[in-house]
C-alpha cells in the first residue's frame, strides 16, 4: 500500500522526518519506506483559467487561449489539446518555468501566433505516465496559485508492505493508531456526524448467510448532482495510493478504503430490482465484472444480488449492471464484513484481485461498517449533493474482538527477560487494550475490534514485545545443557562419500527434482513417477525416479558450451509412488563423460573412458564395505546391454553401473563414451566396525598362472573357483593380464592370475605350493574348462 | 730415500693427480700397487736386503706406498663425485611441468553451505535431521498453523500432487512437526533440505534450499533465540555481525521476528524466527504452557551469495561447471 505522508499527518503528526518514522515503522514490524511523491518537482507552473478559446488562424489542430494565470493581463497562449475550451482551470507554465524532465518553457511563435507559455497535461506535470488532453482543476482553483501549493505535491509516499497479520494497518486510520502507540501520541480523525436522515423509503436488505456475511449495513442516497466532480484534493489524495478517479461515487468509495479500511459499493438505485440479498451463487449464475472479464459462479461463491441475479462478488469485484454511471442520480451505499476465508478463496478461483480482496483477506474492523457509511455518506453529500435515507443493518457489529488473560510470567518467559509488571498494562493501553488486573500477576484484557489479529496470549505478548522493543531484549547464553550426540561408526555419513568422490575428480551437482517426463520415459520406462499437478513447465512435470534425468541434462547444458569431458554426481532423492501415498531413496548417482583423463603430457593418446575407471572410482567409494558388494550382467533400459551390471550389496540389488546405451546417447546426442551409475545411499553408507587380523612375519611366494578360457567365463567365475580350490594358503587373487587374439582359438580368452600364498607360522616350501597350484589348475579346468596356456 | 724411489713416487703422484678417467685411475692403482706392481716388486726386493738397509728401505716403501694409496683413493673419488654430478645434471627435469593425473572435483556451493551451517549448529548442540519433501497438508500447513485461508495456501504458491492429496514441500518444518511427535524436549535440532514453491523468475527458484532449526524445551524464549542467532551468523560469515531483530509474522510462531544484519550501508534480511506458536506444540502433543521453544528458517541460497559474492540465483541451478569448478 501506497499512502500520503501528509495525509497520515492530519491524523497524527509525531515529530519526526518522513524516514524517522518509516524507519520507526520498520522496527516495530510495519515494513515501510518513505519516498518522495515529486522528486522532480515543476517550478513556475501556475493555476490558469481560459477565459477563452478561439480556433488557430493557420492550424486546424491549435487553439489559441485567453489566459488568465493570475499575473494581472490576459495571457495569449497557443494549446493543442482537444479539451481546451473557455472557463476551465488547467496548469499554465508561462515563460521561465520547468517541467520536470528539465524541459524549459519560454515564450514562443507557432504557426505565426505568438504564445507566452504552454498548458499542460498531467504527464507534462510528472503525474501520470499517460495522459490525454489538458489537467483540469476544480472550478474555485485560484489562479496564479503555483500548482505544486495547489496539489500539494510537497509530499511524501509511504510505501508499505504488511505482513497478512497486520489488515488493520491498511488504512490511514490503522497506520495513525499504529504511529499514535509508538510515539506515544493522540490520534485526531476527522469528525464525521450523522447524516441527517430524511424519510425515504429504505432497500430491503436480505442476508442469507450470516457466516459469509457478519455485519451489513447500507442506506439509499438520493438527488445527487451527476454533474459532480471529484474535487482535485481527493484525486491527488487517491492517485497518490495509485486509484484512478472515475465516477464520484466510485471515488468516495475508495477514499473511504484508503482511509478508514473499509471496502464499500455503491449500486445505482435505479438499476437494483427488489431487495438486496447476500447468498451463495447458485450452479450456472455468471457476472460480468468491471474489469470486463465474465466469470462462472461456483455455489461456494458469495454474491450480493437482486432479484435479477448476481451485482457483485462479495468483496471481490462488483459487476457492470448494477454500477453508477453518469446519469446516476439515486445510489445504494453498501459497507459490508465478509468472512476472509470466502473472499480469499472467491478471489482465488477466479483469479482476482483487487483493494478490496485485499484487505477482506487480511480482515477489516468488523465493528468499521457503520462509521464508514456514514463517512462516505458525509463525503456524498458535500461533493454530489443529495439526500440520505435511513441506515439498513443487518447483523451486529461486535464490541470487543476478544477477551484474554495475560500473565505477567508468560511475557517474561517467552520473551526470555524480565519487563516490568507495571509497564505491560501501560504497553497494551497505547494500542487501545483494555487491561483489568486479575489476580497476582495477570490481567483480563479487551481487544479493540480493529486488532482481530489478537486471539490468545501470545499474540499479546507479541505486541508487548513490539512496544517494549526488540532490540532491548537481550541476548541470552544457553540455559539448557548441551546433550552430545554422535552417527554410529557403522553409518558412514553421506558428506564422507561425497568428499571422496570430489577427491577422484567427481564434480557435485545439484539438480530439479522434477525433471522431462519424456527424458525420464526413455531412462526408466515402465517406472511410474509422481506427476505434479500443477507444473511450471512441461519439462519440469514429474518427480524424478533417477537421478540420471537431472544428470543427462547438465551434461549436455555443458557440452554445448565446450566442456569435453565430465565426472558429476548429484546426492538426493528418487521419488516413487506408493499405495495411496509416496516413497522416497537417497540415491547417489554419477555420469562419467570424455576422456579417461583430462588431456594432459606425457600419458598415452587420449582413451576415452570405459566402465571400469567408473567401477575403480565405486569400489574406491565402498571403503571396508567392498567385498559385500558385487557386479553382474543385468539389462537396464538406459544402459548398453553389453556394457551394464547390476550392483548387489550381500546379493540384493543396490544399483547400476553401465555405458548409456548407444541408441539413446544419439538420441540425445550426448557423445558416445558416457557412463553412468546410481546406487542407493543407504546400502553405500552402511559400514562395518573394522576388525583387523593378524599380520604374517614369514615371507610369501607368488605363482602366475596363464589361462586360456571361453570368453563368456568371467572374472569373477575365475576367481571364484581360484579361490576355492586354493585353500587355506592361498592369501589373494589377482588378474594382471587379460588378452583375446588371434593366437588363440575363436571364442576364447586368456586371463593371467597372480597367486600369493603364505602361512603365518612358518615359511612355506616348494611342494605345498605345487600341490596348492594344481588344485587351482585342476578345478578350473574341470569346472570351467580352462586350460594352463603352453 | 734412493732416487729411483723418489722418481717413482713423484711420478706416480703427478699421473695419479692428472688422472680424468675412473679406468685410466684403477689401471694405475695396479700398476702401483697390484699383486705385480711397481711398489709391490720393490717391496719383495726386501729379503735380499742386509737387515739394517732392510728395515729403513721397507719403512721407505711403505711410506710411498700409503701416500700413492691415498692419493688413489682420493682420487678415485674426486672421479666418482664428478661422475656422479654429470648423470645427475643429465637427468635435470622441468619441474615447472603440471603433475599427471586426475584433477579434484568440487562440491556444489549450495552443498558447501549447508554444511558450514550444520557445523556451526552441530557445534552449538543442534542435531542434523531429515525428513521426506513429498508431504502431506497436515505436516505441512495444518499442524504449523496455517489455516486453510492463508495466502500461502494459494495453488500458485504450493506444488501439489496426486490429485491434491500431496504436496512438495514449501519449508522444511515438517520435519520439525515428525521430529516433535517422536521425540520429546529438550528438542534441539536443524533440518536442512531441498523445499519447493511455484515462482520461477530471476530471483525466484521452484525449487531450493533451506535450513531450519528448532529448540524447545522448559524455558526458552526470544532472548535465546537472540543469543543463538548471533552467534551464528558471526561464526558464518567470520565477523562480528551487527544484527537487528524486528517484529514480524509467520503462522508458526509468535511472537515473530525477521532477522536483519548490517552489510555495508544496507540491512539485509537474511531469516525469519520466532517462539514456537502454541498452537503448533499442542497440535504435536507437547504441552505449550510447560515447555515453549523457538523455531527459525533460512535460505541456503540467499547465503551462500552473500557469503560468496554470486549475484544470481540461476547460477546455482544451470550446474556450468565454470561455475562450480570455481568452488574447489
Amino acid at each position: 500500500m501506497k499512502i500520503s505522508e501528509n495525509w497520515l499527518r492530519e491524523w497524527v503528526n509525531p515529530p519526526v522526518s518522513a524516514t524517522a518514522l518509516a524507519e520507526k515503522l520498520n522496527l516495530a514490524g510495519l515494513e515501510c519506506e518513505a519516498e518522495p511523491l515529486t522528486p522532480d518537482m515543476p517550478s513556475g507552473v501556475v493555476v490558469g483559467r481560459i477565459l477563452k478559446a478561439e480556433p488557430h488562424p493557420q492550424a486546424d489542430r491549435l487553439r489559441v487561449c485567453d489566459v488568465d494565470a493570475g499575473t494581472g493581463e490576459i495571457l495569449k497562449i497557443v494549446c493543442g489539446a482537444a479539451n481546451a475550451r473557455a472557463g476551465i482551470l488547467v496548469p499554465a507554465a508561462l515563460p521561465g518555468s520547468r517541467l520536470p524532465g528539465g524541459k524549459e518553457i519560454g515564450a514562443a511563435v507557432l504557426r505565426g501566433v505568438e504564445s507566452a507559455g504552454m498548458l499542460c497535461s498531467a504527464s507534462e506535470l510528472g503525474l501520470a505516465e499517460k495522459s490525454e488532453g489538458l489537467l483540469e482543476f476544480d472550478s474555485d482553483a485560484r489562479p496564479g496559485t503555483p500548482v505544486e501549493k495547489h496539489l500539494g505535491l510537497n509530499d511524501n509516499l509511504l510505501n508499505l508492505e504488511l505482513t497478512p497479520n497486520r489488515g488493520d494497518c491498511l488504512s490511514i486510520a490503522g497506520l495513525a493508531r499504529e504511529v499514535a502507540a509508538l510515539y506515544s501520541l493522540p490520534a485526531k480523525p476527522p469528525t464525521i456526524r450523522p447524516a441527517v436522515v430524511s424519510a425515504l423509503p429504505s432497500k430491503e436488505v436480505i442476508v442469507e448467510d450470516a457466516i459469509g456475511c457478519p455485519h451489513y449495513v447500507g442506506r439509499v442516497v438520493t438527488k445527487l448532482n451527476p454533474k459532480a466532480r471529484t474535487p482535485d484534493w481527493m484525486r491527488e489524495r487517491l492517485r497518490r495510493s495509485g486509484i484512478r478517479a472515475i465516477h464520484p461515487v466510485v471515488d468516495i468509495t475508495n477514499y473511504v478504503l484508503l482511509e478508514l479500511g473499509q471496502p464499500m459499493h455503491g449500486f445505482d438505485c435505479a438499476r437494483l430490482a427488489g431487495p438486496v440479498r447476500v447468498r451463495r451463487a447458485r450452479a450456472g449464475e455468471k457476472l460480468a465484472l468491471l474489469n470486463e472479464q465474465t466469470i462462472e459462479l461456483v455455489p461456494a461463491d458469495l454474491l450480493i444480488t437482486d432479484d435479477n441475479g448476481p451485482l457483485v462478488l462479495a468483496g471481490v469485484m462488483g459487476g457492470t449492471a448494477s454500477g453508477v454511471s453518469e446519469s446516476t442520480t439515486q445510489i445504494f451505499l453498501e459497507a459490508a464484513c465478509f468472512d476472509p476465508v470466502s473472499v480469499a478463496t472467491s478471489g482465488r478461483r477466479h483469479k482476482l484481485l483487487s483493494d478490496s480482496r485485499y484487505r477482506f483477506e487480511r480482515g477489516v474492523d468488523p465493528a468499521l461498517q457503520r462509521r464508514a457509511l456514514e463517512r462516505a455518506t458525509q463525503l456524498v453529500e458535500q461533493i454530489c449533493g443529495g439526500e440520505a435515507g435511513p441506515i439498513v443493518e443487518v447483523g451486529r457489529a461486535p464490541q470487543y474482538a476478544a477477551t484474554i488473560r495475560l500473565r505477567h510470567s508468560r511475557v517474561e518467559r517467552l520473551l526470555g527477560c524480565p519487563v516490568p509488571v507495571r509497564e505491560v498494562p501501560v504497553l497494551l493501553g497505547r494500542l487501545g487494550i483494555e487491561t483489568q488486573a486479575e489476580d497476582a500477576g495477570a490481567w483480563r484484557t479487551r481487544v479493540p475490534t480493529h486488532r482481530y489479529d489478537l486471539r490468545i496470549e501470545a499474540d499479546l505478548v507479541e505486541e508487548v514485545g513490539r512496544l517494549y522493543g526488540y532490540e532491548r531484549i537481550p541476548a541470552r547464553a544457553y540455559a539448557a545443557s548441551l546433550v552430545p550426540f554422535s552417527t554410529p561408526e557403522t553409518q558412514r555419513p553421506l558428506d564422507v562419500l561425497k568428499d571422496s568422490l570430489v577427491a577422484r575428480g567427481y564434480q557435485e551437482v545439484v539438480t530439479y527434482s522434477f525433471v522431462d517426463p519424456k527424458l525420464q520415459a526413455q531412462l526408466d520406462p515402465g517406472v511410474p513417477s509422481v506427476a505434479l499437478d500443477n507444473p511450471i513447465a512441461e519439462t519440469m512435470a514429474v518427480m524424478r525416479t533417477t537421478l540420471w534425468s537431472g544428470l543427462l541434462p547438465v551434461w549436455l547444458y555443458n557440452r554445448q558450451r565446450q566442456q569435453k569431458r565430465a565426472r558429476l554426481f548429484e546426492c538426493g532423492a528418487a521419488y516413487f509412488p506408493d499405495g495411496a501415498g509416496t516413497r522416497e531413496t537417497q540415491k547417489l548417482a554419477g555420469l562419467v563423460a570424455g576422456s579417461a583423463l583430462a588431456e594432459q603430457w606425457g600419458s598415452k593418446p587420449e582413451r576415452a573412458v570405459d566402465f571400469y575407471d567408473v567401477k575403480a572410482d565405486l569400489v574406491a567409494l565402498l571403503g571396508s564395505s567392498a567385498a559385500q558388494f558385487s557386479f553382474e550382467r543385468g539389462e537396464h533400459a538406459a544402459l548398453h546391454p553389453g556394457r551394464s551390471a547390476r550392483i548387489l550389496r550381500d546379493g540384493q540389488p543396490v544399483g547400476w553401473l553401465g555405458a548409456l546405451h548407444p541408441r539413446l546417447a544419439q538420441a540425445l546426442d550426448v557423445g558416445d563414451a558416457l557412463l553412468l551409475f546410481e546406487v542407493d545411499a543407504e546400502a553405500v553408507c552402511a559400514a562395518q566396525l573394522p576388525k583387523p587380523g593378524p599380520v604374517s612375519e614369514f615371507p610369501s611366494s607368488r605363482r602366475d598362472l596363464a589361462l586360456v578360457l571361453k570368453e563368456e567365463i568371467t572374472a569373477q567365475q575365475l576367481v571364484t573357483v581360484t579361490r576355492a580350490a586354493g585353500g587355506p594358503l592361498l592369501k589373494s587373487v589377482h588378474i594382471f593380464d587379460m588378452y583375446h587374439g588371434s593366437s588363440l582359438p575363436e571364442g576364447f580368452k586368456s586371463m593371467a592370475l597372480g597367486l600369493i600364498f603364505q602361512d603365518y607360522s612358518r615359511t612355506l616350501n616348494i611342494e605345498e605350493i605345487d600341490a596348492a597350484v594344481g588344485e587351482v589348475t585342476a578345478s578350473v579346468s574341470a569346472q570351467l574348462g580352462a586350460s594352463v596356456r603352453g | 730415500m734412493s732416487n729411483d724411489l723418489e722418481e717413482l713416487s713423484s711420478k706416480a703422484a703427478t699421473e695419479i693427480e692428472g688422472a680424468t678417467d675412473p679406468r685410466v685411475l684403477e689401471q694405475m692403482r695396479v700398476d702401483l700397487l697390484g699383486k705385480k706392481g711397481r711398489v709391490t716388486e720393490l717391496l719383495k726386493q726386501l729379503g735380499g736386503m742386509a737387515p739394517d738397509q732392510r728395515k729403513a728401505f721397507g719403512e721407505q716403501v711403505n711410506r710411498v706406498k700409503e701416500t700413492l694409496s691415498a692419493a688413489l683413493e682420493r682420487k678415485a673419488q674426486q672421479l666418482g663425485d664428478a661422475e656422479l654430478a654429470r648423470k645427475l645434471a643429465s637427468e635435470t627435469i622441468d619441474v615447472t611441468l603440471p603433475g599427471r593425473g586426475e584433477d579434484v572435483g568440487a562440491l556444489h556451493p549450495v552443498t558447501r553451505t549447508i554444511r558450514r551451517i550444520e557445523r556451526i549448529f552441530n557445534s552449538m548442540g543442534f542435531e542434523s535431521v531429515q525428513g521426506p519433501e513429498i508431504e502431506d497438508d497436515w505436516h505441512n500447513f495444518q499442524a504449523l498453523n496455517i489455516p486453510e485461508s492463508h495466502p500461502a495456501r494459494a495453488m500458485q504458491d504450493t506444488f501439489y500432487a496426486l490429485d491434491g492429496s500431496r504436496l512438495l514441500r514449501t519449508h522444511t518444518s515438517p520435519v520439525q512437526i515428525r521430529t516433535m511427535k517422536q521425540r520429546k524436549p529438550p528438542i534441539r535440532i536443524i533440518c536442512p533440505g531441498r523445499v519447493y514453491r511455484v515462482d520461477f523468475d530471476r530471483t525466484h527458484s521452484p525449487m531450493f534450499h533451506q535450513v531450519e532449526g528448532l529448540y524447545v524445551a522448559e524455558n526458552v524464549g526470544l532472548a535465546d533465540l537472540k543469543h543463538d542467532l548471533m552467534r551464528f551468523l558471526s561464526l558464518f560469515f567470520e565477523r562480528d555481525a551487527e544484527v537487528l531483530f524486528r517484529p514480524s509474522y509467520f503462522p508458526f510462531v509468535e511472537p515473530g521476528a525477521d532477522v536483519h544484519m548490517r552489510w555495508g550501508d544496507r540491512w539485509l534480511e537474511l531469516l525469519g524466527c520466532g517462539v514456537v506458536h502454541p498452537n503448533v506444540l499442542s497440535a504435536v502433543g507437547i504441552d505449550p504452557e510447560r515447555y515453549t521453544g523457538y523455531a527459525f528458517g533460512m535460505g541456503v541460497e540467499r547465503l551462500a551469495m552473500l557469503r560468496y559474492g554470486v549475484d544470481d540465483l540461476r547460477l546455482f541451478f544451470n550446474n556450468d561447471l565454470r561455475f562450480l569448478e570455481q568452488f574447489r
